[in-house]
């Protein structure tokens, strides 16, 4: 039996960067705020001891326990999706913090392309441009528009950076300077510059020096320490929610933030949306937590499934493409936007790459987006090509050059003589939604409460092959020109498809953004269109994505999103944002 | 500090290279006297003497966790101890699988959550075929419908069942040449088992050897941080802000969690 709670003015599901930055910004203005975290309590105190490669990096214990509840994934229209089993196929966050307690940290900015990228597109190279059967559209917004945003949420989490010779325009500089310059930075930067390209530091969430928010938070200097990727910081070091806008948000007195607690529906009469309907998982009671306002902000997965579990918005259908919910589903693929590139192999210099920290490393945009011209390209989008010192751990650098035994005698002196001489560059690349990716219920595998898990499907088209091999020319380039010995290239083969691996954390689409209801689930305020008190808010509604990391972004339309709702509250109601209706269909 | 100048360590084709032996023991002891963050290295290769007769290293009273939780069968953990030599072996460099104490590594690994999936979607139907699909990545036998100690328990059979029929005798006393042959037939998925690829057996042998090998020393691998000092990694140190903008390699001695603790 459900029992039914006080109402509040507002619930969230999902204490990562978008429930806190938007329970942050309701509580501030006197909201009484619910959050609603299925993961458990975890925080600072967790961190201090954390340096356990093992545990964390092998073992994933960070991450969403998958025995519970996971995904189905398949590589066509026409395969049975199997379950994804483990979390070195599905690295998602969990717990207090979601996953920006456990980020790398690299800040970027997106282009003013990615925002108008259909327009754009069209303008520079007509319509016919466009590959058959890719789904890009405008976003209903434009860099300028966001920018404010971007300018808050970088404010917000201190974000360590060097101007970017080829960035956007810029209101403000960054609230903190670069990071550290490593002898390995300087190579990278100095082959970089030698063939022409224009390298600047990856912006960072790691602090470069001990900063104050704007709401009063301390974040300390960063120590370099090489646990930041997968780790929760013990330093208190590293921006994220819990250092930040959840601390924020607790200290006005109008947020609870409810752990264990596992939503299952969203409540709703049709029109309105009327609460969230939970388990708790301790005791495996249910419950129905009433609001006024209900906010998705659970990761891509979690938003698009809970909608479509609740049976708001119209299932998008890939044979008619009619429909909405589920659609453009996009990410970082582990085989061909991100982790393949050019290994150097130095053999007479070694360097202290087990130094290091998420953000600390030097990229160049050159290739970016839409900066370089296409007209020549049978690809549309681009790729940043990065040099990060993360932090080399022993388990997982075994690094050897290519024909080398990968155990036994000859892989173990190689492995320990090339330990600390080799350096990786890699390409991050766009990647554009297409009519066969999205996301839907499974039809058999269920999870641990009996509801269906989320079916996701997708397929790399022809132009994701051609971006990523440009990439990696580009990071073989630039590897021979840092002197290495040995280039070791990864090769993208033409029968490249989807891997199953959900490993980067970015991951679009489901309940995109749009100019109107047309092709949209939301406008650009996070608000749905057709449940005005329903905002679902994330990378949830990003239509495609860019080759960059999406946190920033995510931060900046989480700040907009809490705007629209803060003005849905005072205004009494009714859409924040109108539909643009003099443009149609992409 | 740098040992730049040793430029004949290119490439190992040959184990038995002796130029690039002698250089790694040069670049180790070049270093002993160098103090950084106030840690003194001692080069471990230049120490090691693997030579020496492994009883002279015992400590005197007995190592009470060097005792089995996972395994109940002596001849299942003589096979693992051969497999997993075989994939990282004792050399100039140091100590290889067993003197880390890596079978006791994965004997603990395979009592606990994660020999048991406990963290993985574990219902059925299982497709374990479909891991087969060249798109599928490999690394974990994913769609198994045995957990990881049942793939262990079957592959180290396996293993000796082969060896006794081709060379008529248990694997832990098959010479190395044979043992290798054997082991490169799994990789290579020559050999037929159930329920899962020889090669996805083989690969989680693999990691789960160099897991033990460089992992935090509370695991029951790693013995005396030996696995670290081969590679110079100095295990979990605080900080490094004071020394990462500089170019000559830095060398530390290195630090377990047991200093965090307590």
């Amino acid at each position: 039996m459900t029992e039914k709670l006080n109402k509040v003015d507002a619930v969230i599901v999902g204490s990562g960067w978008a429930g806190g930055i938007v329970a942050a910004e309701l509580t501030k203005k006197g909201h009484n705020v619910v959050i609603l975290e299925r993961g458990k309590a975890r925080g600072s105190s967790d961190f201090v001891a954390m340096k356990d490669e093992l545990r964390y990096s092998s073992r994933y214990e960070l991450m969403q326990d998958l025995s519970k509840e996971t995904l189905t994934s398949r590589n066509g229209l026409n395969k049975t999706a199997l379950p994804v089993r483990n979390n070195y196929h599905a690295r998602l966050g969990t717990d207090t913090g979601g996953a920006g307690d456990h980020w790398n940290g690299i800040a970027f900015r997106w282009l003013p392309y990615d925002f108008e990228i259909y327009s754009k597109t069209v303008e520079r190279y007509g319509a016919e441009k466009i590959p058959q059967g890719t789904t890009i559209q405008d976003w209903g917004i434009t860099y300028d528009e966001l920018e404010p945003y971007y300018d808050q949420y970088e404010k917000a989490a201190g974000i360590s950076g060097e101007e970017n010779p080829l960035g956007p325009r810029r209101s403000d500089k960054y609230p903190n300077p670069a990071m550290k310059t490593t002898p390995t930075i300087t190579l990278f930067k100095d082959a970089s510059k030698k063939l022409g390209y224009h390298p600047y530091h990856l912006p960072s969430a790691n602090m470069s020096q001990a900063y104050t928010n704007p709401d009063g938070e301390l974040i300390n200097g960063c120590m370099y320490c090489a646990f930041c990727e997968e780790y929760g910081c013990g330093f208190n070091a590293k921006s994220s929610p819990t250092v930040t806008v959840l601390a924020t948000a607790e200290k006005t007195g109008h947020l609870e933030l409810r752990n264990n607690a596992n939503v299952t529906r969203v409540a709703h009469d049709g029109t309105r949306a009327t609460g969230l309907v939970y388990t708790d998982t301790n005791t495996g009671k249910t419950y129905e937590q009433p609001a006024d306002v209900v906010v998705l902000a659970g990761f891509v997965f979690n938003n698009t499934r809970l909608l479509l579990l609740s049976d708001i918005g119209k299932p998008y259908d890939p044979k008619t493409g009619n429909g909405i919910i589920g659609k453009n589903f996009t990410g970082h693929f582990t085989n061909i936007s991100t982790y393949i590139g050019a290994r150097g192999f130095f053999k007479d210099k070694k360097f202290n790459t087990f130094m290091g920290t998420g953000a600390l490393g030097a990229t160049i945009d050159d290739f970016s987006g839409d900066n370089k011209d296409h007209s020549n390209s049978d690809y549309l989008h681009g790729f940043e090509v990065h040099y990060s010192q993360l932090g080399a751990r022993p388990i997982a650098n075994n690094h050897v050059p290519k024909g080398t035994p990968t155990w036994g005698k000859v892989f173990k002196k190689n492995s320990i003589y090339y330990y600390n001489r080799n350096l990786f560059i890699t390409p991050q690349s766009g990647f554009l939604p297409n009519k066969n990716s999205y996301m839907d219920l499974d039809p058999t595998y269920k999870d641990a409460l009996g509801n269906p898990l989320l079916r996701v499907t997708c397929e790399y088209q022809d132009q994701d092959r051609k971006r990523a091999r440009a990439g990696v020319a580009v990071c073989k380039q630039i590897m021979q020109q840092m002197g290495a010995d040995i280039v070791d290239v990864d090769d993208v083969p033409d029968d490249t498809n989807f891997n199953h691996r959900f490993f980067t954390d970015h991951f679009f689409g489901g309940a995109i953004m749009g100019e109107g209801p047309h092709n949209s689930a939301v406008n650009t305020f996070s608000q749905m269109w057709d449940m005005e008190n329903l905002f679902v808010v994330g990378g949830s509604s990003f239509p495609h994505n860019s080759n960059y990391n999406p946190t920033v972004t995510i931060g900046a339309f989480a700040y907009r999103a809490a705007e629209g709702i803060n003005k849905y509250f005072s205004q009494g109601g009714g859409l924040v944002q109108q539909a643009k209706t003099n443009k149609g269909d992409t | 500090m740098t040992d730049d100048t040793d430029s004949n360590g290119t490439v190992v084709d040959d184990p038995t290279r002796r130029n690039f032996i002698k250089a790694t023991s040069r670049v180790a002891g070049g270093s002993v006297g160098g103090a950084l963050l106030g840690g003194v290295f001692v080069g471990q290769a230049a120490q090691a003497k693997p030579n020496e007769p492994k009883e002279q290293k015992q400590p005197e009273t007995p190592n009470f966790q060097e005792a089995r939780q996972f395994f109940t069968r002596t001849d299942d953990f003589e096979v693992l101890k051969a497999a997993t030599e075989c994939v990282f072996p004792e050399d100039d460099n140091g100590p290889g699988a067993v003197g880390l104490n890596v079978p006791y590594f994965i004997d603990k690994q395979l009592a606990g959550l994660w020999g048991v999936n406990g963290q993985d979607y574990r219902a059925g139907p299982f497709q374990p075929q479909a891991s087969q699909d060249p798109g599928h990545v490999q690394p974990h036998p994913e769609q198994s419908a045995m957990n990881r100690g049942a793939i262990f328990l079957n592959g180290l059979r396996k293993l000796n069942e082969v060896s006794e029929k081709r060379f008529g005798k248990r694997f832990e006393s098959a010479n190395e040449e044979q043992q290798i042959q054997i082991l490169q037939a799994f990789e290579n998925d020559d050999i037929d088992m159930v329920g899962v690829a020889a090669s996805d057996f083989f690969t989680l042998l693999r990691q789960t050897t160099l897991e033990g090998a460089y992992s935090d020393p509370l695991y029951g691998g790693n013995k005396n941080m030996q696995g670290w000092k081969m590679k110079e990694y100095p295990g979990a140190q605080a900080s490094y802000s004071a020394v990462i903008e500089q170019d000559e390699f830095v060398k530390l001695e290195p630090i377990s969690l047991t200093d965090y603790q307590g």
